[in-house]
């Protein structure tokens, strides 16, 4: 009881680290939308009034549309294809019996660790070597390695939760393996998978690494805002950009954290 | 319907089921019964398919099981925490084995009506399955195995989860269930109230083997061993020693020496046993019977609705004996000094252990 107590008891200490770590995350990001909004076309405090220009800017830029195109479709081929491969991985990675699961396990969350750098270029030439040209089909493949392991580490704790007496009962009912996984295996994972989609899109549609080694000449929006990057006239519309790509990522990851736990805590057959 | 030949299961290096031999008969409700590790669970998903057999064969209704997978069997299974499918409604749980057979839809829908009516919740079709109780969840199970006119229906534990009263009213209805519809019911089960209720006959667990097949009656009037002696009611037991001297006898702590006669299974003499009476085959009296008798004193007694528990402390041994009486006169109260008597073929000759 005391131990409890003590580990329990309000931290004030902790508190204050907390809320620094937290400001010191996500301070520096918030200049981003602040000098966005900014009437001046340097970023420098006092701010010169408010504005919205650089966002109405956007609208009349045509290469913006190009690589936000890119972008939509290389991200939504991205998510697709990580999902559509980490299912199967995660269903086989959650079975008792698999042997090796372990190094097998560490070895597809590889590429959390590995920095991007290196497997870019490791791709690069790989790619190069096979006579590949680089055009936005090498940026989702490139893509789809880094999203593997956020895919499966989103899919794999469905599959481990999941009440495997559902799918014997499947089989006791007449269905085979085929039937039985889009009947009853797939339905409950459901919620892991859009969670899934929803981020690898969203670590797809933010990544800059992979794609500058890998592009062609379409540039994903990253690629396109660090192209950009030397003009300072289009600096702030380039903020505005960057807004809105912050926002809708924050939106994403959120919705896929939703989903992810969606009724892993409320349903009580799933116990 | 079920024969299962010297089926043996290992994990590894743990045995889970030990060459088990079983004939289970045609429309036969048939318990397996045993303490938790006692390998009832195992057989049972052998039966289901969901294990393989280490060795031995399974042949349900004539057929050998081996090569035959869960999905082609012709058993269906209630699971203990029933498996309801949580994302299918009511309606769609029960007609879940339908799909395979290809019926049009308006036999389907009339199959999972009558079914509803069956289990006695019609109109709960549209109902989400995890707004039903433990009990409605237990019926839609069932529905759905039976759904399917199974030959044989596997039922792992299915009334566990629920409270005492709906349990009962639950055996009942599965009982019933069972003879109308005349289908093998093979029951795994922990509690030998439930078994003993419900069964035609009990297969006793331990340890991976079958220890005794027999009626609850049979359990109940020639248990094998002690657990078994022990399961229902009550029973005295008395450390004893066999004594082949003369006479074929047990020497029995508080008795005396007691004549085995029919009861005699070859034990050797001066081997220890047990001996088992129950207390409804003795009989108490204030004056001393013409036969074989014992003095003791009453210490307690209890009224069990509809008949009387007396506990009588007799010498030569710690635990008072229990004798049970239809009716009891006032003066059986504690401290009445009593004769305990009973008859040749009370006596049960079990195991020491």
């Amino acid at each position: 009881m005391a131990e409890r107590e003590l580990f329990y008891r309000p931290n004030r200490g902790l508190a204050v680290y907390a809320l620094g770590f937290t400001a010191l995350l996500y301070i520096p990001i918030l200049f981003i939308p602040l000098f966005s909004l900014n009437a001046g076309l340097y970023q420098r405090f006092p701010l010169e009034g408010f504005t919205l220009d650089w966002y109405a800017q956007l609208f009349t830029r045509g290469p913006v549309f190009d690589a936000l195109l890119n972008s939509l479709q290389v991200g939504l081929s991205v998510a697709v294809v990580s999902t559509a491969l980490a299912v199967p991985a995660a269903k086989a990675l959650s079975r008792t019996v698999l042997p090796g699961k372990k190094p097998i396990t560490g070895f597809i969350m590889l590429p959390l660790i590995v920095p991007g750098l290196v497997f870019g270029v490791a791709l690069l030439v790989v790619i190069s070597r096979l006579g590949i040209p680089l055009s936005l089909y090498t940026v989702a493949l490139g893509h789809v390695v880094i999203c593997l392991p956020f895919a499966i580490s989103i899919l794999l704790p469905r599959f481990e939760g999941a009440n495997h007496s559902l799918e014997e009962a499947s089989a006791d009912l007449g269905e085979n393996g085929w039937w039985t996984f889009w009947r009853v295996t797939f339905p409950n994972i459901l919620p892991g998978v859009v969670a899934s989609l929803l981020l690898t899109f969203t670590v797809s549609f933010d990544e800059f690494i992979m794609a500058f080694f890998l592009s062609g000449t379409d540039p994903t929006l990253p690629m396109y805002i660090w192209t950009q990057l030397r003009f300072p006239q289009s600096f702030p519309s380039l903020l505005a950009l960057s807004s809105l790509i912050l926002i809708t990522s924050f939106a994403l990851v959120f919705a896929s954290l939703w989903f992810a736990r969606l009724g892993r805590t409320a349903n009580p057959i799933n116990r | 319907m079920i024969q299962v030949r010297n089926v043996s299961k290992s994990f590894g290096r743990v045995q889970a089921v030990r060459d088990v031999t079983l004939d289970i008969a045609k429309g036969e409700f048939f318990s397996l019964l045993g303490a938790s590790g006692s390998g009832k669970t195992t057989l049972l998903r052998m039966l289901a398919g969901f294990e393989g057999v280490t060795s031995g064969q399974i042949v349900v209704d004539g057929q050998p099981m081996e090569a035959v997978p869960p999905h082609h069997r012709p058993i269906n299974m209630v699971f203990q925490n029933y498996a309801i499918f949580p994302h299918l409604n009511v309606r769609d749980n029960i007609a879940y084995g339908l799909r395979r057979l290809g019926l049009p839809k308006a036999r389907q829908d009339e199959m999972v009506a009558e079914m509803l009516e069956m289990i006695a919740l019609p109109g709960y079709g549209e109902r989400r399955a995890t707004q039903l109780s433990g009990g409605q969840m237990q019926r839609v199970a069932l529905a759905r195995a039976l759904i399917l006119k199974p030959k044989v229906l596997l039922l792992d534990e299915p009334l566990g989860a629920l409270d005492k009263q709906l349990r009962e009213q639950m055996q009942l209805e599965l009982r019933l269930l069972q003879q109308r519809l005349g289908i093998t019911f093979v029951l795994v089960t922990h509690d030998q109230e439930e078994a003993l209720t419900l069964s035609d006959r009990i297969a006793v667990m331990a340890k991976g083997a079958v220890v005794q097949v027999d009626t609850p009656a049979g359990l109940y009037e020639r248990p094998k061993n002690r657990t078994i002696a022990g399961f229902i009611g009550s029973m005295n037991f008395f450390t004893s020693t066999v004594h082949r001297q003369g006479a074929a006898e047990v020497a029995v702590e508080g008795l005396g020496r007691i004549g085995m006669n029919g009861h005699d299974d070859g034990r050797p003499h001066g081997a220890a046993a047990t001996v088992a009476i129950r207390p409804e085959k003795l009989t108490l009296t204030t004056q001393a019977p013409g036969g074989r008798a014992v003095e003791g004193v009453v210490q307690a007694r209890q009224y069990l609705g509809g008949r009387h528990m007396l506990h009588v402390g007799i010498p030569g041994r710690e635990t008072p004996v229990a004798v049970a009486l239809q009716d009891v006169g006032a003066d059986m109260a504690p401290g009445q000094p009593v004769w305990v008597s009973w008859k040749d073929d009370a006596i049960l000759i079990l195991d020491a252990d």
